[in-house]
């Protein structure tokens, strides 16, 4: 290099030099720029995939018929007696519906060649004789009389209309026949079968296998919801009550040094060990049931913690020192500085960090498979505070159940599933943001 | 229901504790509540505290030796009344009873602190003791150095960890080689190319995917990622058959881990002086050879701090591979293959029906405890590496 | 804008260097700089002195286009160096700032070696193509910057090592690594305790022999200690300019007089 003062280089010429370097600058910033895209597409396909096959979880194939409730099969003895009525097995009623059915479609002159009775009954859900004598039940006077309905059509009848199954795939299918489909086309003309919204989904509890059609969230959302409400009870009592212990009062020495060591390392141990503590330590070792919201509750408290206090924490910092000098200059304890003057100004933030916290445990999935959340229940947790030691679901794990069972049908119900759970989420959230855009106190 | 009887049993009489202390209180001085140490209210809570805690005390200790006995709950409320009695007497205007009720609102803040560390320890203990019992029925070297996972209903099963240690290691690598990169790129253009409006738009886009439980990651490989790779990348180059593989679970975990890396660095980035960057543009770097040879080395070990705690996510994750990997214990190279992960066999080691004294089922434990010692190492590392470089900038 | 060279009422340095006329400066709403002109001579100390937020710092990053950094700093007005518009659009900000180097207030040298961070410059600007002639450069820069003596043993050192006074000898050396032309200094001894504001001001005063510098000072005894030339910030505007001893022993406006005295400021 030559000396450097002697070189009058004219700024209005650029080297070939700098526009490499400015080459180099725009392809670092498009790598920028394509980082962010591939997040917001990956995004974007997540939502795409749920919403596109969950949205059908919302709607469902209704048959609409009139049903001749004969006294002959439903109560032999004539005298409306509750307990020989409910001996009467569902069985007994799915032949009067499938009786009143193909009378329906006969009167309707509808073609049916290639068609048995039980073809044509086989495109009503087999959940319908139980819709039906829970109706009868209810009020034995319907009996003898004929009652307008509406029943849950076949699975697969439902998927058909949804464009999940063609007549193609029916061929190959045992549980269906493509003349069904055509049957189930001309009913839709007809009237007599309808796509309706779903109301089900949301409040009837999980059906078997065979049945996808009927299964609902009802067991799963109480389930979570009762978790959420241990979670809130206890996790957020403990986790103001760390807090401020860590923040205000503790002295340095060993204990409070492990103790934040032990809070910042929860805050990462993977989810499925907190399983692992709920099984041996809440089931195993203390006997609580299994499949109980407590259980999960419980254990998910234990999760959540860390994430509580560590918000917790950032927001009784974010309190100026000189509100806790004020307050004790005038006399008060450091005690009541605290919960007179800190704790208040503090409260969105806490807040805040509480719904984040719930939010994340109410997604939560892996632990509460490990503690028998996973099992079939069909049976309404009872209320509190029995009620949290009853069997129950979870949201999320009715999510994977639905997941693991072999009818297609079930992977609509579980995005649908999905579709709940985020806009739970959604809403949480929504609310977290409200709550600090509102209270927050910039010092 | 002793036991619930029991604690309903105190609960009245604390309650009924909090105004004769206050009362009693206020009779000896006379009415005159400035004449008392402290507010009236204080010497009601000051006998509740006293009344409640000795009680409390014998009923833990009694629980914990001989569950709940009639004659128990007898001596429990015997020992509260006599508490009661005892706390009334001390209340006199003389009576320091602030103190009193902080040191014991003290005590209860510490006893909440300490919950972390007995989670932390009931996490410990309970898995090292069931994993002792796996290691009296199965040896610990076929554990450790075993290549076949081959469970047996009837028993004699192979218990080897390394197909699954190695599943884990493939899938959480593809996912760190995804997410790495594009969460780094993301937080650097975030940081120091966007605009207010761009960043105040896209920012919260990106954070939603980390609030996206991970079920739904889950189900978003079962149904669209996984039959897309089967269908465009595994069968046509003659590489499997199966929608679920390391690939499948990879690709979706990498996805997941985007925001949980982007928003660590953004962070790590934020805390580098602004006045290295003046520095380096004043020398008439561009911003590109600023970030890449001043920031980003300045950064660099938050970043590797950061680096380490999505290991750490990625290690531990369950559900994305119980839907994504598969279930079968192999030692391939192949990504297109279906293996499985620790956490795949935990959840279906204890979920099934198995005899829970089998080593089928124990072996579960002695999974987790290896899983919470191999996360353990990372997080801990990670966390004393973040540390160090915030104390640096601070 | 050749005409202005004439103008020059340069009697400490010959030729004009930096010529600036009707500058303003906007930041975020506030109005920073108003109506600056000014000729910065070459081979001569500038300094440029008033009040805090005075606007002087502003000033002197317009002079390297390090306001462009700024998301919404907005800068109007001419600045020519040797003649050449520097907004002009084909003027490249890298290249401007590689002819007009800075340094910064508070020592800022990078988390790299002290061979690193002197070579930096010449490596982003490809000014060496042998190993041998980028060793000769940090040579000779760390040498202008007399630091050499000190760091020769420890090259390969973190630069973050050294003492607070070598740190900022460290950035200077960095900054003459460059070849810049001229050296914009921003309150270059705020952060260093006296002996090594000393060693740094006779360094600037070496440094004038080769570069024209230009420095932002707080201190009015440093700007007479280093400075042939003077200008008084005061409120966005530039309220005198002239030559250090006549400002200070004859200032021209009651402004100024009131700052030297300590009267404002």
């Amino acid at each position: 290099m030559s000396d450097q003062a002697a070189r009058p280089i004219s700024l209005l010429k650029r080297s070939g030099h700098t526009a490499r370097r400015h080459a180099a600058e725009a392809r670092f910033r498009t790598c920028g720029l394509g980082a962010i895209l591939i997040g917001l597409l990956a995004l974007a396909m997540l939502l795409a995939s749920v919403l596109g096959s969950g949205l059908g979880a919302f709607r469902q194939t209704y048959i609409h018929l009139p049903i001749h409730l004969d006294e002959a099969a439903l109560d032999k003895s004539g005298n409306r007696d509750p307990k020989a009525l409910k001996k009467v097995t569902t069985i007994s009623y799915g032949k009067v519906i499938a009786a009143s059915l193909n009378d329906t479609v006969l009167q309707a002159g509808i073609a049916t060649q290639g068609l048995t009775k039980d073809d044509i009954a086989g495109i009503i859900s087999r959940e319908a004789p139980a819709q039906v004598r829970d109706m009868v039940l209810s009020d034995t006077d319907l009996i003898g009389k004929t009652i307008q309905v509406r029943l849950l059509a076949n699975g697969r009848i439902d998927g058909y209309l949804k464009g999940r199954i063609t007549a193609a795939t029916a061929a190959r299918d045992s549980n269906v026949s493509p003349a069904q489909l055509q049957l189930a086309d001309v009913m839709m003309e007809r009237g007599l079968m309808s796509l309706d919204f779903n109301a089900a989904f949301l409040t009837a509890p999980d059906a078997s296998d065979q049945r996808p059609e009927a299964a609902g969230l009802g067991v799963a959302i109480l389930g979570s919801a009762y978790m959420m409400l241990i979670v809130l009870a206890l996790a957020l009592p403990i986790g103001v009550a760390a807090s401020i212990y860590l923040e205000e009062f503790a002295p340095k020495n060993g204990l409070t040094d492990l103790i934040e060591v032990n809070i910042s390392n929860l805050a990462a141990v993977p989810s499925i060990v907190f399983g692992i503590l709920g099984l041996a330590i809440f089931i195993n070792f203390a006997g609580l049931p299994h499949s109980a919201p407590v259980v999960g509750g419980l254990v998910l408290t234990l999760m959540t913690l860390p994430t509580i206090i560590i918000a917790t924490r950032a927001s009784l910092k974010a309190v100026p020192p000189s509100i806790r000098q004020a307050a004790q200059g005038l006399g008060a304890s450091r005690m009541q500085a605290v919960f007179h003057h800190v704790l208040p100004l503090a409260a969105p933030g806490i807040l805040t960090g509480a719904i984040l916290g719930l939010a994340q445990a109410l997604g939560e999935t892996a632990p509460l498979l490990l503690i028998g959340m996973v099992a079939f229940v069909r049976e309404y947790p009872g209320a509190p505070p029995e009620g949290l030691f009853d069997p129950a679901s979870a949201l999320p794990v009715q999510i994977y159940n639905w997941t693991q069972r072999a009818d297609p049908a079930f992977v609509e119900r579980a995005s649908g599933a999905i579709i709940v759970l985020l806009a739970f989420l959604l809403f949480m959230n929504a609310g977290a943001i409200l709550l600090r855009r509102r209270f927050e106190r910039r010092w | 229901m002793t036991a619930t009887w029991t604690l309903l049993t105190l609960l009245v009489i604390a309650a009924a504790s909090f105004p004769l202390g206050r009362a009693r209180a206020l009779a000896c001085a006379g009415g005159d509540s400035c004449a008392l140490h402290s507010l009236p209210r204080h010497y009601g809570w000051a006998s509740v505290l006293l009344t409640l805690g000795p009680a409390l005390v014998l009923f833990v200790l009694l629980e914990m030796t001989a569950p709940a006995t009639p004659a128990g709950s007898l001596a429990v409320v015997a020992c509260a009344l006599v508490a009661l009695a005892w706390a009334l007497r001390r209340m006199h205007p003389g009576f320091r009873a602030r103190q009193t009720v902080e040191r014991g609102v003290l005590a209860l803040l510490m006893l909440a602190a300490c919950v972390a560390i007995a989670t932390t320890a009931g996490i410990v203990l309970s898995m090292l003791f069931e994993t002792q019992n796996f290691f009296a029925q199965y040896g610990w070297r076929e554990f450790f150095l075993s290549a076949t996972w081959a469970p047996r209903f009837q028993g004699d099963s192979d218990l080897g960890i390394l197909p699954l240690l190695w599943g884990t290691l493939y899938i959480s690598l593809i996912a760190l080689v995804l997410a790495v990169p594009v969460g780094l790129f993301a937080a650097i253009y975030m940081a120091e190319y966007a605009g207010q409006r761009f960043r105040a738009i896209v920012k919260p886009g990106i954070e939603v995917l980390a609030g996206i439980p991970t079920i739904v990651y889950g189900l978003f490989a079962l149904i669209t990622v996984g039959p897309l790779l089967r269908d465009y990348f595994a069968q046509p180059l003659g590489l499997g058959s199966s929608g679920s593989s390391v690939m499948t679970a990879g690709l979706v975990m990498g996805i997941m881990l985007i925001p949980f890396v982007s928003s660590l660095s953004d962070d790590i980035i934020a805390q580098v002086p602004q006045s290295l960057r003046d520095g380096s543009l004043g020398l008439g770097a561009t911003r590109s050879e600023t970030i890449r040879q001043v920031v980003v080395p300045a950064a660099l070990p938050g970043i590797v701090g950061a680096v380490l705690l999505a290991a750490s996510r990625a290690i531990g994750e369950t559900m994305i591979v119980v839907l994504g990997a598969g279930a079968a214990a192999k030692l391939n190279l192949n990504p297109f293959e279906a293996m499985t992960t620790i956490t795949v066999k935990i959840v279906s080691q204890l979920t099934g029906d198995g005899d829970f004294a089998a080593p089928e089922t124990l072996v579960a434990f002695a999974l987790g405890l290896t899983l919470f010692a191999i996360t353990l190492c990372l997080n801990v590392l990670a966390l004393a590496i973040v540390r160090k470089y915030r104390e640096q900038y601070e | 804008m050749e005409d202005t060279l004439t103008e020059a009422p340069g009697t400490a340095a010959d030729t004009t260097k930096i010529t600036v006329r009707g500058l303003q400066v906007y930041y975020a709403g506030t109005h920073a700089v108003r109506d600056v002109d000014v000729d910065i001579p070459a081979k001569a100390v500038t300094a440029l002195i008033g009040p805090s937020g005075c606007g002087k710092s502003t000033f002197l990053r317009c002079l390297n286009r390090m306001n462009d950094t700024i998301p919404d700093a907005r800068v109007t007005g001419e600045i020519c160096i040797d003649g050449e518009e520097i907004h002009d659009a084909r003027v490249d900000p890298v290249q401007l700032r590689a002819k007009v180097g800075m340094v910064f207030q508070k020592p800022n040298p990078f988390p790299k070696s002290i061979r690193d961070n002197v070579a930096y410059g010449p490596k982003i600007h490809g000014l060496t193509r042998t190993r041998a002639e980028l060793n000769e450069v940090v040579e000779k820069s760390l040498r202008r910057a007399a630091l050499w003596d000190e760091v020769k043993d420890r090259l390969d050192a973190p630069g973050t090592g050294l003492s607070g006074g070598q740190q900022q000898r460290l950035c200077i050396a960095r900054a003459i690594a460059t070849a810049p032309e001229i050296l914009l200094m921003d309150e270059p001894c705020s952060a260093l305790d006296p002996i090594a504001t000393a060693q740094i001001e006779e360094l600037i005063d070496e440094l004038r022999n080769r570069f024209a510098v230009v420095i932002v000072t707080h201190s009015m005894q440093q700007a007479a200690r280093v400075s042939q030339r003077t200008a008084f910030f005061h409120l966005g505007r530039m309220v005198e300019y002239g030559d250090t001893g006549e400002l200070f022993t004859n200032p021209a406006d009651p402004r100024t007089e009131s700052y030297i005295t300590g009267r404002i400021g």
